[in-house]
């Protein structure tokens, strides 16, 4: 009785839910493989993030995006539990991630790639997918010391599935090379291979076209639409290259100054006036 | 000749170091029965065989995981006086010599091992100088509980003390460590081809580490601590187990060290250990296995070379650490030997990676996804 007349109490806050819950029509049955609910990380007194709402479906590709120091890596920050929400909760596949570690939400499911390439740069292209692929296939310490038989069906398995993935850019034939020394481009490919390694459910991309040619832009749109076919996983990128994100993404969300100004299709976001005075007419201008 | 060069890269440079090892081993132990080696060197045999392990064990944390530690030589002391004190426990019950220095090197490793647990843990939580700092005090703090320990052995057992050796109360027997006058009447066990043995376990252990899934994990935690936790690497467990890894194998080396000497005093392994071994370290190379063998050897054996002219030996020894530094870490002669050995070996596999794919220069954006 008395836990009724608490639940009553008139002064109760109430808490709306995400009205704008946006996901491809493929996948409104499932449950949403991201899902942020008033999200919010205070740095000192800046409101890096506020009120971050956003529903990303199971085979969904969705754009981030915003003019310089809106606020979306740290988002992503936020996701991958790097910074541990001021406010809000994040439900992963519908499991609460909060609490968690970095490693942790890895292996809920969660992959990404940096904004300022992060490989394991003095190893080579191959090592630094079986790294990716470490909570995949499994060898303890003393039989990796020891090179019994377990070893030894481990290492063929991180060497099939490393190349397998590796395949999936055609950089096979890099295996061998210290990742340090690849060129540019192909540095960001390997850190998508290797987030891939992890069996995501998600996978963040932070501008994976920076710096790359409009060539390598062309088949980068191709190769991430191939990995949400192949793989069946949900893809967020964040990226400044507009043609890029029109072109493949689904949902967009728009972020100034930490807060969503607009979500939609890209048709919706090209149209929408506050978008276009605080993003595209800006960048246009820039 | 065709099998070692169907062998991988890592394959073959694990090969050389072995067969190194064995060559020098086998050169040695005939230049010594055809009586060809000097007294005092053949006193260096075991100590070089334990500075090898020490400085590989010590690659494991510094150039592999990263992390530079300060401290090595406490857990030297820690396995040297487990070991001396379970060689006297088991002269009875194990009267072959060479099981007893294997199990005494054994209890010496495992002490070790649990010492660089209890250190380990508090020092995890640190990165970078703190980290190297508090390793340092940790191998004071090591050293001065050795000074102040007292172990008996009677008829009733062990017995400890931390005051002095009368509160032992011991009814007869043998005092084993005496606080700061350390270990005395030691059992002479270690023999060279027992710290042949350490030194290819060593080698056995850490190369096979490194290139196991584990090893793997610790060198990306070394690469980068973000990237290998994002992709789902508990970073604390494998800084650890690198150090507790390195940790027994310096007490394993320990242990074979007190043994070759009738007497050894806390006091040996102090800070000036510690940075001696890290001198072997940095001066064969971070991460090189290899390079650990040949300089903890050659540094060892240098000073004894250089008893001849015994005034200016330890100016002699510093003028060459100096310029193997100079020279190792020079980029213009770093390029000539890499040159050269590229021009000696022809243009053998190896893709070029095209030119062109470089052209895409990384932009600078904001650093704020640390
Ligand atoms: N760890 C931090 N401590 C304090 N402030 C931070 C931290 N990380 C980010 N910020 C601030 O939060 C704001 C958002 O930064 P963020 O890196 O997320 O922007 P962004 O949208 O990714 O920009 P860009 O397009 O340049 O990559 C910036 O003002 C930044 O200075
Ligand atoms: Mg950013």
């Amino acid at each position: 009785m008395s836990r009724v007349s608490e639940a009553l109490k008139p002064n109760t806050k109430m808490v709306p839910l995400p009205s704008d819950y946006i996901v491809p029509e493929r996948d409104v049955n499932e449950i949403p493989v991201l899902e942020c609910r008033h999200l919010g990380i205070d740095f000192g007194g800046l409101h890096a993030v506020e009120d971050f709402n956003l529903t990303v479906g199971k085979t969904e590709i969705a754009g981030l995006i915003g003019p310089n120091g809106a606020g979306k890596t740290t988002v992503f920050n936020l996701l991958t539990k790097v910074y541990a929400p001021t406010r809000g909760t994040i439900m992963l596949d519908g499991q609460d991630t909060a609490g968690m570690s970095i490693s942790r939400a890895s292996q809920a499911g969660i992959a990404r790639t940096f904004q300022n390439i992060r490989l394991f740069s003095s190893l080579s292209v191959e090592d630094n997918v079986r790294i990716g692929l470490h909570n995949q296939v499994h060898c303890g310490m003393m039989p990796g010391i020891f090179r019994t038989p377990r070893y030894w069906k481990s290492e063929r398995e991180f060497h099939e599935k490393s190349l397998e993935l590796l395949d999936v850019f055609d950089m096979s034939s890099y295996a061998g090379i210290t990742a340090g020394s690849l060129p540019y481009g192909a540095q960001r490919r390997l850190e998508i291979v290797r987030a891939l390694a992890t069996n995501p459910k998600l996978l963040l991309l932070d501008e994976p076209a920076a710096g790359m040619n409009p060539s390598e832009t062309a088949d980068l749109m191709q190769n991430i639409l191939k990995i949400r076919d192949q793989f069946k996983i949900s893809v967020m990128l964040i990226e400044h290259d507009m043609d890029l994100v029109m072109g493949i993404c689904e949902g967009i969300a728009v972020l100034n100054y930490g807060k969503i100004i607009a979500k939609g299709t890209p048709e919706q976001i090209q149209e929408n006036p506050q978008v276009i005075e605080a993003y595209l007419g800006k960048s246009r201008e820039a | 000749m065709t099998m070692f060069k169907s062998m991988s890269k890592s394959a073959r440079s694990t090969f050389t170091t072995y067969a190194m090892v064995v060559v020098a081993y086998v050169i040695v132990q005939i230049l010594a029965n055809g009586g060809m080696i000097t007294n005092s060197l053949t006193g260096q045999l075991v100590p070089i065989c334990a500075y090898i392990c020490l400085a590989v064990s010590l690659n494991l944390v510094v150039g592999i995981s990263g992390e530079l530690s300060l401290g090595h030589a406490g857990f030297m002391s820690v396995g040297a006086f487990a070991g001396v004190v379970a060689a006297a426990c088991f002269s009875s019950s194990v009267p072959n010599d060479a099981l007893r220095l294997i199990l005494s090197i054994a209890v010496g490793g495992g002490c070790a091992a649990i010492a660089g647990f209890v250190v380990g843990i508090p020092v995890m939580r640190l990165h970078g100088d703190y980290l190297a700092i508090v390793t340092l005090a940790f191998g004071e703090i090591i050293k001065n509980i050795m000074n102040n320990l007292y172990v008996g052995l009677d008829s009733a057992g062990l017995h400890f003390s931390m005051t002095d050796a009368n509160s032992l109360g011991m009814s007869g027997g043998t005092i084993l460590i005496n606080g700061p006058q350390g270990a005395v009447g030691i059992e002479k066990l270690s023999t060279f081809f027992a710290g042949f043995i350490l030194v290819i376990f060593c080698l056995f252990v850490v190369l096979n580490l490194i290139h196991s899934r584990s090893g793997r994990a610790i060198m990306a935690v070394r690469d980068n601590r973000i990237a290998a936790e994002s992709v789902g690497i508990n970073v604390t467990k494998y800084r650890l187990m690198a150090f507790v890894i390195s940790a027994a194998l310096a007490g394993m080396a320990g242990a074979l060290y007190a043994m070759n000497y009738s007497s050894i005093v806390p006091k040996k392994f102090d800070f000036n250990t510690s940075i001696l071994i890290l001198v072997f370290v940095v001066l064969g190379g971070m991460g090189n296995i290899r390079g650990s063998v040949i300089s903890a050897t050659i540094l060892t054996i240098l000073p004894e070379m250089l008893r001849a002219i015994s005034d200016y030996r330890m100016l002699i020894y510093a003028i060459v650490l100096i310029l193997v530094m100079l020279v190792s870490n020079n980029p213009t002669l770093k390029g000539a030997w890499a040159n050269l050995r590229s021009r000696l070996r022809g243009r053998r596999g190896r893709p070029k990676v095209a030119a062109a794919e470089a052209a895409g220069d990384a932009p600078e954006g904001g650093d704020s996804d640390e």
